[in-house]
């Protein structure tokens, strides 16, 4: 027990060892790992900012009445009746007169007074307590038959498109991981085969004098998972530093917008994981450079 | 004989890829305690058969059993720890120049696990008797040819082998220090570690006597 710990670190040190021995070889494959785990790391952030975002405005997916030549007690009526709906949220009534105001307020005001009669129609704003796109459609449907109606407009469309950009984003995040995971893997196994080649001497030697392939493993596995975790680190602290770039030009935007919106990074868990994943990539790519290395010397 | 037998070699033959026969139908009995010299001209053969004594490489044909173990048949999982019980002894020393002297001979040990005082002691004890505890600290490379091969000698016995294998272990050295390694093997001899030196230095063979076992374009002579 005591011999096995003493070996795990006496691979530790060596490993360590073969990192100050290049630092600068090291650092170069610490930044590529890195790279190559911050661009699905980063997608995936700027993806669950997005859905955060895209939550915020969500509940005003709304569906918009325009009412045929009725009086202003008859459309409010209908108004009323709806607001009693189960599935419905809110009802905003706007009538032909409020119309026409909220022209003027939008700086519309010459075009409004050059009009020669209020030509809008009384208007009803509807928001569902479902927000998904099949809720809306099914009341604007029921809706389209009622008599007084002329045109219904569901705003649903738009939350299609970004539930299916989001698909798509969530898809190449995925992608990213597994094709970069490979990559990652890769630059280890290749970081590996040239220290195998360096070490080749001491390898021949330890086989003869009884080392078994565990032995002589050990402290590249060390390596490749040190590396892999250099990475992850690296590539945690791009994302980190891309958030903070990005950070005051989004609150800008925001801002316009009129919200509160703030960038979030990884949470703890996120990159715990991150880290995690990069370590065992590293770890991965070591085990089979030098596995096949042990093989070849047969 | 009354001594056991510790490594039996029964009609083998090994042959290269591409057809060159190294050794053919070689039949050879060593006894455990027994000091053998090896010989016969470059290429006979003396180097393929420590090889396959130490399981470095396998017999075409025929079986090779050391302690009991057939060697030739060996798993791969298992050669380590076959190998831990044989000290090689190399021509060309085959140090590590990346660490002390106490480092190369710590590291068989290292790989067995044996570490701390107990470690330090015995590579101590092994480069006191190559006459070396003076220069655990040094690189192998600022040693002299002699003192390289004496090195190797101590990272061999370090781990208390049972059979010691030497391959041309005085090719490159001058009389004084080839007659110092060879009263070491003696020394080792007598308290009980059977030694196969290959050599092709009759003068010395002539010298220490023991068994002579003489190779011939892969057959055995004598």
């Amino acid at each position: 027990m005591k011999a096995w710990l003493a070996h795990h670190l006496h691979s530790l040190k060596i490993a360590v060892e073969t990192f100050r021995a290049a630092p600068v070889a090291t650092l170069f494959t610490v930044l590529v790992i890195g790279v190559a785990v911050s661009l699905p790391a980063g997608l995936y952030v700027l993806l669950a900012n997005l859905e955060r975002a895209a939550g915020g405005v969500k509940p005003q997916a709304e569906v918009t009445v325009f009412f045929k030549e009725v009086d202003e007690a008859r459309a409010r009526t209908l108004a009323a009746s709806l607001r009693k709906r189960a599935e419905v949220a809110a009802v905003q009534f706007v009538s032909k007169t409020d119309g026409i105001k909220r022209l003027e307020v939008a700086g519309l005001a010459e075009v409004a007074a050059g009009l020669p009669e209020n030509p809008l129609p009384h208007t009803l704003v509807l928001t569902t307590k479902d927000t998904t796109p099949a809720a809306l459609e099914a009341l604007a449907a029921q809706l389209k038959t009622h008599p007084d109606i002329e045109r219904v407009l569901v705003d649903s469309e738009w939350i299609k498109r970004l539930a299916a950009l989001m698909q798509l984003g969530r898809d190449l995040v995925g992608m990213l991981i597994v094709v970069l995971g490979v990559a990652l893997a890769a630059i280890t196994a290749n970081t590996i085969r040239l220290q195998i080649y360096a070490k080749n001497d001491e390898i021949e030697v330890a086989r003869l004098i009884g080392a078994t392939d565990r032995f002589i493993r050990r402290p590249f596995l060390y390596f490749g998972g040190i590396q892999g975790l250099a990475g992850g680190l690296a590539g945690w602290l791009l994302v980190l530093a891309g958030g903070l770039l990005l950070e005051a030009s989004v609150a800008q935007v925001a801002a316009a917008y009129g919200s509160q919106f703030h960038l979030a990074g990884l949470s703890l868990q996120e990159t715990t994981l991150l880290l995690l994943f990069s370590t065992a990539l590293g770890w991965l790519g070591a085990y089979f450079a030098v596995g096949r290395a042990l093989r070849q010397n047969d | 004989m009354s001594a056991q037998t510790l490594i039996e070699i029964a009609e083998v033959t090994k042959r290269y890829p591409g057809g060159h026969e190294a050794l053919s139908n070689i039949s050879l009995t060593i006894a455990s305690g027994e000091m053998v010299f090896l010989t016969g001209h470059s290429g006979a053969g003396k180097s393929t058969l420590l090889k396959l004594i130490a399981a470095i490489e396998r017999p075409t044909s025929g079986h090779i059993i050391v302690n009991g173990q057939n060697v030739g048949r060996m798993r791969r999982p298992a050669l380590p720890f076959f190998r831990r019980n044989i000290g090689l002894i190399f021509q060309d020393h085959k140090l590590l120049y990346d660490r002390t002297v106490f480092d190369n001979v710590l590291m068989p040990l290292h790989i067995q696990g044996v570490i701390g005082h107990d470690a330090a002691r015995r590579v101590r004890a092994a480069l006191d008797k190559v006459g070396l505890l003076n220069k655990e600290r040094a690189r192998p490379i600022t040693l002299s040819g002699g003192e390289q091969q004496r090195l190797c000698i101590a990272r061999a016995i370090v781990s208390r082998p049972a059979l010691v294998l030497a391959d041309e272990p005085t090719a490159n050295l001058d009389d004084a220090y080839a007659r110092d390694i060879m009263d070491m093997f003696r020394a080792f001899n007598e308290v009980g570690v059977t030694l196969i030196i290959s050599t092709h230095d009759q003068a010395l063979i002539h010298r220490y006597g023991g068994r002579k076992v003489t190779l011939a374009y892969g057959k055995l002579v004598s």
